[in-house]
């Protein structure tokens, strides 16, 4: 005699519902792989690389230039999208700052200004110096800066994403170093 | 007529709804309740219709890539047959439902709706107001233009202040690394059919409790709910004092529907669709992103707030606020209903209106915004020109080239991101001038390495002239004595 909770259709019940469970697990790992796939694959493919902003000569010493360039991340239907402007500064000609286009607040696209020699962001009045250094206004930074190198007489960035507040220290070179530096007393 | 009646038997012999529609049709209500003030509700399901035929049929011609929705909703405006229209009627209907929504929830919380036993419908009826929130944020976004573009700039740019989540968070916001086809494909995905499924699933379970629990009584002062006997009593009214749904109450709900049905085709045809603005690429960047009317007040916010508050403000409030909204019925789900005895909760409203209402309207000039062609488009009033010698105007000049304008007004023309100079010669003498410029300070950035000597001494003198013409300029008295003992009251400036 059997217990009445133990009978044939109980245990089927039980192991079919276990069953589903099951499966529903082994099927949520691919879903959910899926759905996180924009995480993971920034780390592949082209994502690293170097990109030409063009010829030295487009960036001449003492000015600060706009310059665009394709994303290195791209879909065909992208379209104009994944054309990012940036700023190109050529403090001395020896050495090059380029700035993100994104202000460091909230994203908005910064003006240069050569006249003042100040970067303005029309959405909420953020102010930046010609070296990026925040001026005045809401941001609580300065503005984002890509890594850059010299190669074959091109100038060359590592842009990888849209930096926002949140992920700067990933597009920032410095930051490491600038959070060593302690002010003067 | 008989053969309709047998077709309708038929069917609802297998389908077996006709008790059900006829129970909720001719359900009793109370009869105050067939009030003008019960009609937003309805209104706002009627406008969420409209949303779904609207939305289905812009889905017709819209094509949810980044390279080609700009060009498709150009299409939608001027090449197919009142797509502008269509267009037009999808855009001030997500208005319209937004503005119905905010109605429909102020009248429920001063009518003591939320009470016992309504305190689920609220907190569905809150999930609805995000979810349509949620609409009218994405459906800006598929409208794939430069504020589009900057307007999730904005929004991954807030999300990634999250701590530790945050860049992960913007990864999947945006579908990758940059604002590109992936985003507006998710952003597709999240208006048509995520965001809407659930909208059409929370209205069913809102309605539904409605249904069942019967629509709120009218409030009356000094009937006061308590769980105990709420049911009863209620009951009780629509025996003594009800009317049927149908045709009692519901002849106000078809008109006010079709009232604000009519205003929303009358704003349709007089304003026309909205935007698209410029192209979304982010290469041109001479642009000054602002977002739809329902989002000003956060532009504003977003503005005015200390640096230092903003991350904090940005992630926490709107967590408070919904926490408080779901709250709202377990610490307040019994007592008065009636307004007339609920100061706070009017209060409340009150101040929620008017701040979001003045936080709107200044973001609708933006004051903190530069204006970034003043210096170049607005010449300098010829009045603060007379009567000035070389060195003024040569001021002037300096104070148009190096962009002064873009933040400081003159006669009411330029930025309002800084004070109007009109007078500023009134607030600061000579001195003050100088160090404001070369050091800059209260929001106002250092000049000194972008200004020489000689501009500095220009721009100066020409600020020294900005004065009422009664009123003299202010000076320093200690340094004309310290300059000039014998005759102390030489003044610093020119009349």
């Amino acid at each position: 005699m059997t217990p009445p909770d133990l009978t044939r259709r109980s245990v089927l019940m039980k192991i079919g519902i276990f069953v589903n469970s099951i499966i529903a697990l082994v099927l949520a790992v691919p879903i959910v792989r899926y759905l996180l796939s924009p995480i993971s694959k920034e780390r592949k493919g082209d994502w690293n690389a170097w990109i030409s902003l063009g010829g030295l000569e487009e960036f001449p010493a003492g000015q600060t230039r706009l310059a665009t360039y394709r994303n290195p991340v791209v879909n065909s239907w992208d379209g104009d999208t994944a054309d990012i402007a940036c700023w190109v500064r050529n403090v001395d000609g020896k050495s090059f700052q380029v700035f993100a286009i994104n202000c460091a607040h909230l994203g908005c696209p910064v003006r240069w200004f050569p006249q003042s020699g100040l970067f303005l962001c029309p959405c909420h009045g953020g102010v930046y110096y010609q070296d990026g250094s925040r001026a005045s206004g809401p941001p609580e930074r300065g503005l984002f800066q890509y890594q850059y190198r010299i190669e074959t007489g091109k100038l060359m960035i590592q842009a990888k994403e849209m930096p926002t507040p949140g992920r700067a220290a990933n597009s920032n070179p410095y930051s490491d170093i600038v959070r060593e530096i302690k002010p003067c007393a | 007529m008989r053969l309709i009646k047998n077709i309708g038997d038929w069917l609802d012999a297998r389908l077996q709804v006709g008790d059900v529609i006829r129970e909720t049709v001719e359900h009793q209500v109370p009869s105050k309740t067939a009030s003008w003030f019960y009609v937003f509700g309805s209104a706002a399901l009627v406008v969420f219709m409209l949303q779904i035929v609207t939305g289905i049929m812009l889905a017709l011609i819209y094509v949810p890539s980044a390279g080609q929705a700009w060009n498709s909703l150009q299409v939608l405006n001027h090449d197919i047959a009142l797509g502008w229209f269509i267009r037009a009627m999808h855009g001030w209907g997500s208005d319209f439902m937004v503005a119905i929504v905010l109605i429909h929830m102020v009248q429920v919380f001063l009518f003591g709706a939320y009470k016992f036993p309504r305190e689920l419908t609220w907190i569905v009826g809150v999930l609805l107001l995000l979810v349509t929130l949620g609409m009218a944020f994405t459906g800006q976004v598929l409208r794939f233009d430069q504020d589009a573009y900057w307007g999730l700039g904005i929004g991954a740019s807030i999300a990634s202040r999250v701590p530790v989540m945050g860049p992960s968070i913007v990864n999947l916001m945006l579908g990758g690394p940059i604002i590109a086809g992936a985003t507006l494909s998710r952003f597709f995905a999240l208006h048509v059919f995520v965001i809407p499924g659930l909208l059409i699933a929370f209205v069913c379970v809102h309605l539904l409790m409605v249904v069942k629990l019967g629509i709120n009584d009218w409030p009356m002062p000094g009937r006061v709910v308590r769980k105990a006997t709420y049911i009863k009593d209620y009951h009780a009214l629509t025996k003594k004092d009800g009317v049927p749904f149908v045709p009692g109450a519901v002849y106000k709900d078809l008109f006010f529907s079709a009232c604000i049905l009519l205003s929303i085709a009358a704003c349709a045809i007089y304003f026309g669709p909205f935007g698209p603005s410029g192209p979304p690429d982010p290469t041109i960047i001479q642009t000054a992103p602002r977002p739809d009317f329902f989002f000003l007040w956060l532009y504003a916010v977003l503005s005015l707030l200390p640096p230092s508050m903003e991350t904090p403000v940005l992630l926490i409030g709107p967590v408070l606020v919904i926490i408080g909204l779901v709250l709202l019925p377990f610490i307040f789900g019994e007592g008065e209903k009636s307004w007339k005895r609920r100061p706070i909760a009017v209060l409340t409203i009150l101040l929620v209106a008017v701040s979001l209402a003045t936080f709107t309207r200044l973001a609708g000039n933006a004051p903190w915004s530069p204006v970034m062609d003043a210096w170049s488009g607005m010449p300098v009033p010829s009045e603060f020109l007379h009567n000035r010698t070389a060195l003024e105007r040569q001021g002037a000049l300096v104070f148009q080239l190096k962009q002064c304008r873009n933040c400081h007004s003159l006669d009411n023309q330029g930025g309002k991101r800084g004070p109007a100079l009109d007078a500023v010669a009134v607030r600061l003498t000579q001195d003050q001038l100088i160090r404001q410029v070369i050091q800059g300070g209260g929001n106002m950035p250092a000049y000194g390495k972008n200004l020489t000597p000689a501009e500095t001494t220009a721009l100066v003198a020409f600020l020294e002239t900005l004065h009422p013409a009664g009123q003299p300029a202010a000076r320093d008295a200690s340094r004309s004595l310290a300059l000039t003992p014998d005759t102390p009251q030489t003044p610093a400036t020119r009349p």
